[in-house]
């Protein structure tokens, strides 16, 4: 990381405030509610987990987390500055202190794997080419991609390249909070570690957030501090907390919850049941 | 959710229930393309916005006016050069059966340049252009890359957009000259060599029917075709659905939508330029017959 060391120095504008406050967040497509009044505090340095079946809306939470979706109620703050408040220009100035590793890597087709690494750089600051090329090649070198990556098209890369081709973009401009999006769906177990294992090193970053959204158990109990686990609203009471577990790992495979339980596991119990109700629930209701 | 369904309106039942219920659908799909329009609008503003707040960049206005101008030069010839072929084939009988097979020139170029060729090229441009922007901008939604654009702090209008935008406004009127020229080109050759229609008497009627005001009020049209396909295009790839169907859907919907924008400006645009014809020449349009 000799060249990443003329980048821009992780510093934190308020270093008094939480790195995210989300406060009474609730979010609804359409008549579809998909989160909650979700309250959570992510302190600076904090590797939080979200955990979670698919469908119950870990995603949109991520995504509310950078403004990509605005909540229906209540706000995110980033460093005490609510982001609900921002102009668009003063959103997309926030958003440079985010680094996001999405689902399927979203690189830019068009782009080659370098200039895509570059992307950030090139739009934030008035770094010369030979000096993006050295950081393009130390954020290559650091997600452990061969230096003849940078040429290729991300469909000419595997599915593990391009998540960490992905994982060097969003480092692109030493962010405080890297969120990840699913960062070992889809790949083998061995790759899945590599990125476990990236994941951690960016961690070691000085003051380094990092929030990652995963149903993979391995995942989370190798780079959590802290998990939190959310449940489909449609299987939940009226006033029932959406966050049905927050603790340690450890308290995770404590805990006697028997939803908590059957996700940790991996046993499909209830569900499969409940699935097969529902399929015959609507093609009762269908003509 | 036990008590969110508790406070959902049943409706009553009945002729009353069923009544009630188309009432409540007409009102939904009114509300549903207001919605729609205002939508279109709001990124239209925010696209003419983008175009004078920052300024463009080569490296990604080049790439777009490439696909837009010159992949799309050949298909737009041809285009041209048949439209003129055809145009000939179809007037050549009813001008022999007056003896007036000389003034076909006329009738050609004038039809050429101040409707087909304009309608035509942006035509077949909203199909092979717009479609494609609509293609390959809601793949690009689907797949996150949008969302990673804006999670970047770029503005996917200002990358996405504009250079798309700025293409079909300047290029479209371009090749719609060159469909023009094709046309008349096209229209020429049947009439001289396979129709046998003397060249000077052929071109002699052209020049003085065909004035600039004609040729100038088809490329005038197309700046409005072109500005309207990149839009109405762009709009649908943005907000395209999940999934290949989605995708499929976005780039169909960009060319029928692109189509009927096009005609729908066809008729205002000529409505208005013959007033401003009328308005500058108004001893009226010259006799063709």
């Amino acid at each position: 990381m000799q060249a990443t060391a003329t980048h821009k120095p992780i510093h934190r504008e308020h270093p008094e405030s939480p790195m995210l406050e989300i406060d009474d967040v609730s979010v609804q497509f359409g008549s579809q509610p998909v989160l909650r009044n979700i309250s959570l505090t992510i302190p600076a340095g904090e590797t939080l987990v979200i955990l979670g079946e698919s469908g119950c809306g870990k995603t949109v939470l991520l995504k509310t987390l950078i403004g990509l979706v605005r909540p229906t109620r209540g706000e995110v703050r980033f460093e005490g500055q609510s982001l609900s408040r921002m102009t668009e220009r003063q959103l997309a100035t926030i958003r440079t202190r985010y680094g996001f590793v999405f689902q399927g890597a979203a690189l830019f087709d068009s782009l080659t794997i370098a200039d895509n690494i570059a992307f950030p750089l090139r739009e934030h600051t008035r770094i010369g080419e030979r000096e993006i090329a050295e950081i393009v090649e130390s954020l290559l070198l650091e997600v452990g991609l061969p230096r003849s990556a940078a040429r290729k098209k991300p469909v000419q890369l595997s599915g593990g390249m391009r998540k960490r081709a992905g994982l060097a973009r969003a480092l692109a401009l030493d962010p405080p909070l890297v969120l990840y999006d699913e960062p070992t769906t889809g790949l083998d177990p061995i790759m899945s570690d590599v990125i476990n294992e990236l994941i951690l090193r960016v961690r070691a970053r000085e003051g380094v957030t990092s929030i990652v959204v995963t149903h993979d158990m391995q995942t989370a109990r190798k780079v959590a501090d802290r998990i939190i686990m959310l449940y489909p609203l449609p299987r939940l009471d009226a006033g029932e907390s959406q966050i049905v577990f927050e603790g340690t790992p450890e308290e995770l495979d404590s805990t006697r919850d028997p939803r908590i339980r059957q996700f940790v596991e991996g046993r499909a119990g209830a569900r499969l049941t409940e699935l097969q109700d529902e399929q015959a629930r609507l093609s009762e209701e269908s003509p | 959710m036990a008590a969110a369904s508790a406070t959902t309106a049943t409706p009553p039942p009945g002729v009353t229930g069923w009544f009630a219920n188309q009432v409540a659908n007409v009102g939904e799909f009114a509300m549903r393309r207001v919605a729609g329009i205002g939508d279109v609008a709001i990124f239209s503003l925010k696209t003419l916005g983008w175009i004078f707040a920052r300024r463009q960049r080569r490296d990604v206005l080049l790439p777009a006016f490439y696909q837009i101008g010159v992949l799309s030069l050949p298909v737009v010839a041809l285009t041209g050069l048949f439209i003129g072929m055809v145009l000939a084939v179809q007037s050549y009988a009813q001008f022999k059966a007056l003896g007036l097979e000389t003034r076909l020139g006329s009738v050609i170029n004038l039809s050429l340049v101040r409707e087909l060729g304009p309608v035509l090229a942006a035509t077949m441009l909203a199909g092979r252009v717009g479609s494609a922007m609509a293609a390959e901008l809601g793949t690009m939604r689907v797949t996150e890359q949008i969302d990673a654009l804006e999670s970047m702090g770029a503005n996917p209008i200002y990358y996405l957009v504009v250079p798309r935008f700025l293409g079909c406004l300047v290029l479209i009127p371009t090749l719609t000259i060159m469909a023009d020229f094709m046309g008349v080109l096209g229209g020429y050759l049947y009439s001289n060599v396979l129709l046998g229609i003397d060249y000077h008497h052929y071109w002699n009627n052209s020049r003085e029917y065909v004035d600039a005001f004609d040729f100038l009020m088809g490329i005038f049209k197309s700046f409005f075709f072109g500005a309207a396909i990149a839009l109405v295009s762009c709009h649908h790839g943005f907000h395209c659905d999940h999934g290949a169907e989605g995708v499929g859907r976005s780039a169909t919907n960009a060319f029928v939508h692109s189509f009927v924008m096009i005609l729908v400006l066809d008729l205002f645009l000529g409505i208005w330029l013959n007033n401003v014809h009328d308005f500058f020449r108004p001893e009226g349009p010259r006799k063709l017959l």
